[in-house]
């Protein structure tokens, strides 16, 4: 059992929430003033960040937050896409659309589907790949998704996978097969709503996904990705526990950069609607906090959130984004339409579209996006590694040739 | 007279590197180095397209007017870094190498095992290496010894902008030196720039100083200003420190 574990254990929800509650302006201001002269804050300190006093000081730490951005990561914006390898999943997570009950089209794609749909992505200048499935080891296997990896690897010099957890030995075998970043999110650290929203299916094991993110470290990956599933539990008391898996993560697994996303629920099929709903300003907090928590994190927003909020948030702390994303697999040739192997793609027998996971908000495509990017002030960083340079994958670029400049 | 700055014998011009990233189009980038009047200029191989013909960064760099000098940054180890190295010299020619072995992520700092090891491994390869090491005297002559063109110590973290921490330490470095002394990370003012060439430092890299100025095309002008002002204060001779206040009743008068 992973030793993070007990600390999560000790942590009680109640005097998380009172404690937050209880904190003052003063202690706010005194805290954004100590980042300011450059102290780094500690994991506790998060309570006073996503305070509602803190709150009602988002102008400030936004500021703020912007600074530190600046600082660490320059007027740059990350760019990935996630793709969905199947939809079919043993899980019953309330708020999923892939949940097992659900009464959807499901599909796994052909490795011949899912490099089809690759190419489509690669096409359009990206080259962070996310591989996305539900939990269905039959349907999609461990070899499946080495093999995939083997596939992608040469078009896409990174990729992260955001499946089922596993053992470190399956992670060390993906990792050798080219995936170097792993995303995986707790949803809730509370156990009792974490039980209440994951009533069946192999999810219901809290420690095995708890220990997921030290798994992948320690197999190797690069990248580790956690999050919280905002709308399941109240943000204040998530942010807390998240605040503190990440700074676990950063001193236990230390070559590993621990990035923190923001999923916002969203409407699915399923009819979900979140007992603990986060504002946008209460979501803008929080990567503010995050931000001052984590000055060197990597803070992740997807296509969730919709385009106005995502091109404000440019600079305020996210650094890294996902566009042009579809959230069922099959879903970018069904997309761009034109495809020939549409129909035997996207469409099951009886002609419909496979369900996506989430109703994507920002639909815009990859460029509008960069363009949006453009627009604000900051350059789109579509590489910012090269599985290539890795040992297990020497053989991989070598016919590679670049040009000197002008 | 300073001596010119002369790295693995070739004639450096310029006493301020640049570094690329972070900036908000390679366009800016450009006009910045452009300002700056920098000859050398590192990129991060790690974001260079090497499938790209017109990889955007590289594209914008004269390589008629600048020595490209690209660096292993994200590194986690030596193997890592030479296998970096070996491809982007296979890809594009490129020799001269900024070592960087940065296994943690957050601060950035360099790993003096791993550096050392890439560096004997590079240099017998035929590479010409300039090592990013943080301000450890005996770690630079180590790399020295094998071979390094030039030492890159640190003055504090990456991107920090917190000047020069490690005074101490990098004079030291500088004393024992056989080969040029880069002043690398953490500069973040006109006046750091200053404050290096006063210790005794041959040349200086800055990227985030420049990058995530409000103006980053006249910050990287105004430190180019900062260098010529502070070689030419150090051609001028200055004064040594405290000859204002000498004690006006002589000590040793007595002596006769």
């Amino acid at each position: 059992m992973s030793p993070f574990h007990d600390i999560i254990d000790s942590l009680d929800p109640v005097r998380i929430r009172t404690n937050t509650r209880n904190i003052t302006a003063g202690q706010v201001k005194a805290l954004l003033e100590a980042i300011r002269a450059g102290t780094v804050p500690n994991p506790e300190d998060i309570s006073i960040l996503v305070s509602p006093a803190a709150g009602e000081l988002l102008e400030p730490m936004a500021r703020l937050a912007k600074a530190v951005t600046l600082r660490r990561f320059g007027r740059t914006i990350q760019m990935y896409a996630p793709l969905y390898v199947s939809n079919h999943c043993s899980n019953s997570c309330v708020y999923c659309g892939f949940n097992v009950h659900n009464q959807i089209v499901r599909r796994t794609s052909s490795r011949g589907e899912t490099l089809s749909e690759a190419r489509l992505i690669n096409n359009q200048h990206i080259s962070q790949l996310l591989l996305v499935s539900g939990e269905s080891p039959a349907e999609v296997s461990l070899d499946l998704l080495e093999t995939t990896a083997r596939d992608l690897k040469g078009m896409f010099p990174s990729l992260s996978i955001e499946v089922y957890p596993m053992d470190t030995s399956d992670y060390t075998r993906l990792y050798k097969a080219g995936i170097d970043g792993l995303a995986i999110y707790q949803e809730t650290y509370d156990r009792d709503i974490y039980s209440a929203v994951h009533p069946a299916g192999p999810k219901r094991d809290y420690a095995y996904r708890l220990g997921a993110p030290e798994r992948g470290a320690a197999a190797g990956f690069r990248q580790i990705g956690i999050g919280s599933l905002l709308g399941l539990n109240d943000w204040r008391v998530e942010s807390y526990c998240l605040a503190h898996h990440a700074a676990y993560l950063m001193k236990h697994h230390w070559k590993s950069q621990v990035s923190i996303s923001f999923p916002r629920l969203r409407p699915a099929a399923g009819g979900y609607s979140p007992e603990f709903p986060v504002s946008d300003r209460e979501l803008v907090q929080m990567v503010c906090a995050f931000r001052l928590m984590l000055p060197d994190a990597g803070l992740v927003l997807s296509t969730r959130e919709p385009a106005e909020l995502r091109d404000n948030l440019i600079g305020l702390g996210i650094t890294k984004m996902s566009a042009g994303s579809k959230t069922a697999p099959g879903g970018y040739l069904d997309r761009l339409g034109n495809n020939l192997d549409r129909l035997d793609n996207n469409l099951d027998e009886q002609g419909q579209p496979a369900e996506g996971q989430f109703n994507v908000c920002d639909d815009r495509t990859v460029e509008a996006v960069a363009e949006s990017i453009r627009q604000k002030g900051y350059d789109t960083v579509w590489k910012d590694w090269d599985s290539g340079f890795e040992k297990q994958n020497e053989n991989q670029r070598q016919n590679i040739k670049i040009k000197n400049g002008k | 007279m300073l001596k010119p700055l002369v790295i693995a014998g070739r004639a450096i011009r310029s006493r301020l590197f640049l570094g690329t990233g972070k900036f908000s189009s390679s366009a800016v980038m450009a006009r910045a180095l452009e300002a700056s009047g920098a000859e050398i200029v590192t990129v991060a191989l790690r974001r260079v397209e090497f499938d790209n013909p017109q990889d955007d960064v590289i594209a914008h760099i004269d390589q008629r007017k600048y020595l490209l000098l690209p660096n292993t940054s994200g590194a986690r180890d030596a193997e890592e870094a030479v296998r970096i190295a070996k491809l982007a010299r296979a890809a594009s020619g490129w020799n001269w190498l900024k070592l960087e072995v940065t296994p943690e992520p957050n601060y950035l700092l360099p790993d003096p095992v791993e550096t050392l090891k890439a560096a004997e491994i590079l240099i017998k390869e035929g590479f010409i290496v300039l090592p990013y090491i943080n301000a450890d005297p005996v770690l630079a002559k180590r790399l020295q010894e094998a071979g390094c063109a030039a030492v890159m110590p640190l003055g504090s973290p990456i991107g920090s902008g917190r000047g020069i921490k490690t005074a101490d330490q990098i004079r030291i470095i500088i004393q024992q030196a056989t080969v040029p002394v880069v002043v690398d990370a953490g500069l973040g003012l006109p006046s750091h720039l200053c404050q290096a060439f006063e210790l005794g430092a041959d040349a200086v890299l800055v990227n985030t100083a420049v990058a995530a100025a409000q103006d980053p095309v006249q910050m990287a002008g105004s430190f180019k200003l900062a260098v010529e002002a502070s070689l030419a204060g150090l051609e001028a001779g200055p004064m040594s420190e405290g000859e204002a206040a000498s004690a006006s009743s002589p000590l040793t008068g007595f002596l006769r």
